[in-house]
């Protein structure tokens, strides 16, 4: 029964606890569906096969499948755990050290943006707040179409998130299915056709879900378009150091893309690149004309943050940026970040060399040529799902594989299925 | 040309502003009466010793990573955030019929509850559902219910200026006159900016009107086990509505309670008809989260579950918020006591009657202005003062302050 009728029967009634009973307020709202890569993990848990691999969500494994904390990391902590400092709150921009040095960490110690203070940059509640801050900003504040372009394939919830923002979303062409690798064709062709003083999101480095990355002077092209078409930039940094190895070579074209003059959107996540997933650290930063303008900016950051969660959590913050102000935990750091990603590497090596012992026929090397935490397998969803119907290889639906999720014990086993659905 | 070249300056949140200013001011005896932190008697910081303890333990615990919680947190919190607003004898809960959401603080819970209302509640996305808020509330209320796309924000009465205490007469007036199905804020315990609370008579004439208006019902409960000192005590109106039936949402923090401020540890406990209707709910709820930070973080939650979830740790947190709880009231009858032994003009009783965290002394704009300016006391423009600024050391200067103030600066007439 409906709430009117119900409604209206009570009160001819009087009020009656018993017929109160019957309905509920939330009669009408609709299950919604699991949510496409955390739910991979849902329905990976609930697997009992002993060979069962979760290729889902991007969390780095070390070589025996398990979460890995940073030595860098625990080390942090001892040094705070010493230092007993307080819980009072942080300001809603967070911790100013934090801001500081992420901003750095992303635009080089030698930026002019930072020189000249015209950065505005706030602790954000990892990647997904800091794109959420981002986006509530554009939907208050951006004069331009409301349209966010983003890269044909994306991060599943980047559409969601600037959705819920009041944002509306168009894409570009980026990956070709053809030679899983970038179609720059495509994307140039696509870009140059975008309204002007649209919105253009940009990976970083380590395009997710695809790995496939422009080449420097494709991002060159890129830029000099992107310039003449007038778009804002809007750059994702989820996985900086983790790409190459190298941070200052995985941020190379946000740094370019500064130099150029275009005022971008950043933002950045330290989720994967220390480890720090669960303890949600992130920054948003906007590049503005001057001083005057970022001070104008970070008030309504304020303003836009107070309502959701009034200022952000100390933890993680605070040991992110314990590691990258000391000396020799950053060096520790920067060494962890490198041994990470060449693990990955190394497995996209076997990955390949195991489907050549398999038999395939296949041409794998995109398997190597993409870069960072994921790769763009190139199988379709029936064989996605047999995948993980015959094999217990779980992943998202789109083909992509967490490599993080491989080690030298599975690598056979998931060569041996790949090469089984593609056969 | 600037894309953000038409970017207002804006305003900047007057509570912190206020702290602002009182760092910078070089007076020897300044005071900082603004902010919603406690201050032991030295006017520090206090880190609970519990809080210290666990923490131990958690960097400790080699077997411990940072994994991502679950979207919807971390679930032994969960379940023990739930226990604490409803008792463990909950019959709700037994039935199955109490979830929640891990949020970033009593802030994070509200926006996670007020952006699944304006979706799910009364409609889809109605917009025109009125919210009220209390007359004075905390000022995010009505920023958040509005970021969260509530075109209609209303004041229901609920401070009397003139008597100092709570207008019920207005109060329930604007409960019979609201649109049905309106939204309701209501502060569970220890109001804030007032520290005045309906008497358990009072909230059970609340209660009838609410469930005969179908009026719905959003506790945010900030304070639990600040205000009184006992966590029943002050989750009684909680627990009472619970048990007259309503389907609601609680809004818990547990900043002050825990003395977990930067860590942002709150929780969104929702009680529905059903396990059925809960789990639908929840499901939405996830996908608000997943927009807005994924998932929670896992420290503070961390911290609070393992205090809640271990007997000897969760009397050593109560004891501790006893403490608390114990010094404010202990400021409270000093302060009263010294402002009627200079003689004070007015009374006073409102000092002690009123519970938590705040009192709203009753001191006008301009009152308010003088005590900052010229005794370096910092208090909200309202007149609230957190009581837990006062010490042993500074409360003949503060109460001196306030005779000062009431004396030499009029009345305003209003």
């Amino acid at each position: 029964r409906s709430h009117e009728e119900l409604s209206s029967s009570i009160r001819s009634t009087g009020s009656s606890p018993s017929l109160v009973s019957y309905y509920s307020w939330w009669g009408g709202v609709q299950m919604g569906p699991p949510d496409p890569i955390l739910g991979v993990t849902e329905a990976f848990k609930r697997d009992t096969n002993p060979k069962k691999m979760n290729l889902g969500v991007g969390a780095y494994r070390d070589d025996h499948g398990k979460p890995f904390v940073l030595s860098c990391v625990r080390k942090a902590e001892e040094l705070i755990t010493a230092k007993h400092m307080d819980k009072e709150y942080l300001p809603i921009g967070g911790l100013g050290d934090f801001s500081k040095c992420c901003a750095q960490l992303a635009l080089g110690a030698d930026s002019e943006v930072l020189k000249s203070s015209r950065n505005i940059t706030v602790q954000t509640i990892s990647g997904t707040g800091s794109l959420r801050i981002g986006a509530n900003f554009l939907a208050r504040f951006h004069g331009g179409p409301r349209d966010v372009y983003l890269p044909k394939p994306s991060w599943g919830n980047h559409t969601p998130i600037f959705r819920d923002a009041g944002m509306q979303l168009k894409a570009y062409r980026y990956y070709d299915p053809s030679t899983c690798g970038f179609d720059f064709k495509g994307a140039l062709d696509d870009i140059s056709k975008i309204p002007e003083q649209s919105v253009i999101m940009l990976h970083a480095c380590a395009h997710n879900p695809t790995g496939v990355d422009p080449k420097p002077e494709q991002w060159k092209e890129i830029s000099d378009l992107v310039k003449k078409r007038n778009l804002l930039v809007f750059f994702d940094m989820a996985y900086q150091g983790f790409a190459s190895g190298d941070i200052d070579r995985d941020a190379w074209a946000v740094r370019y893309f500064i130099e150029q003059g275009h005022n971008i959107l950043l933002s950045q996540s330290f989720a994967k690149n220390m480890g720090l997933y669960g303890e949600r650290v992130g920054g948003f930063t906007v590049v503005c004309n001057d001083t005057e303008e970022a001070k104008r900016v970070e008030s309504q950051l304020k303003i836009l943050i107070r309502p959701i969660y009034s200022n952000p959590p100390m933890n993680g913050a605070r040991i992110a940026a314990t590691i990258l102000n000391t000396p020799d935990l950053r060096s520790l750091w920067l060494e962890e970040v490198h041994f990470m990603a060449n693990r990955i590497i190394k497995m996209r090596e076997q990955l390949v060399a195991g489907l050549k012992k398999e038999g395939s026929s296949h041409n794998w090397q995109h398997v190597i040529d993409q870069i960072g935490m994921f790769c763009f397998t190139g199988l379709k969803p029936e064989q996605v799902e047999r995948l993980t119907k015959e094999f217990s290889v779980y992943m998202t639906k789109d083909g992509r594989i967490s490599m993080a999720g491989v080690t030298s014990a599975n690598v056979g086993y998931l060569a041996h299925g790949i090469h089984a659905v593609t056969k | 040309m600037s894309v953000f070249g038409d970017v207002p300056l804006a305003p900047p949140v007057a509570v912190f502003k206020l702290s602002a200013d009182f760092r910078e001011d070089g007076h020897p005896q300044k005071v900082n009466l603004g902010v919603g932190a406690y201050r032991t008697d030295d006017c520090q910081p206090w880190v609970l010793p519990v809080v210290k303890k666990v923490e131990r333990l958690i960097v400790e615990d080699a077997g411990l990573n940072h994994e991502y919680l679950p979207i919807l947190g971390l679930p032994e919190f969960r379940s023990a955030s739930s226990k604490v607003a409803l008792g463990d004898g909950s019959a709700a809960i037994k039935d199955g019929r109490v979830g929640g959401v891990q949020a970033l603080g009593g802030t994070g819970a509200l926006r996670i509850g007020a952006e699944f209302l304006r979706r799910w509640y009364n409609g889809v996305n109605n917009t025109a559902t009125p919210v009220y808020v209390s007359a004075p509330t905390w000022e995010n209320h009505n920023s958040v219910f509005a970021d969260a796309g509530f075109k209609d924000i209303r004041p229901y009465h609920y401070w009397d200026a003139a008597k100092r205490g709570l207008d019920l007469a207005g109060l329930l007036d604007d409960l019979e006159k609201a649109p049905e199905h309106s939204v309701f804020v209501l502060h569970a315990c220890a109001h804030n900016p007032t520290g005045t609370d309906p008497t358990r008579e009072e909230w059970k004439q609340i209660s009838e009107i609410m469930k005969r208006r179908s009026l719905f019902v959003f506790f945010d409960s900030a304070y639990q086990g600040f205000a009184s000192g006992d966590l029943d005590k002050d989750a009684w109106a909680i627990r009472y509505f619970v048990s007259e039936g309503f389907e609601l949402f609680i809004a818990q923090s547990f900043s002050k309670n825990f003395g977990l401020y930067n860590e942002r540890v709150g929780y969104l406990t929702v009680v529905a008809r059903d396990s059925e209707n809960l789990s639908r709910t929840l499901s939405q709820m996830e996908k608000i989260v997943r927009t807005t930070w994924s998932n929670p973080p896992s420290q503070g939650a961390r911290i609070v579950s393992k205090t809640l979830n271990c007997p000897e740790l969760f009397a050593e947190w109560k004891s501790n918020v006893k403490t608390m709880a114990d010094r404010v009231l202990l400021m409270r009858d000093q302060l009263k006591a010294k402002l009627q032994a200079l003689g004070t003009p007015g009374t006073w009783d409102h000092i002690t009657q009123q519970i938590g965290m705040f009192s709203f002394t009753g001191l006008n704009p301009k009152q308010v202005e003088y005590m900052i300016a010229e005794k370096h006391v910092y208090l909200m423009a309202s007149g609230r003062i957190n009581m837990c600024g006062l010490t042993t050391s500074n409360i003949d200067y503060i109460a001196q302050s306030i005779h000062d103030a009431v004396t030499k600066v009029p009345q305003c007439r209003s």
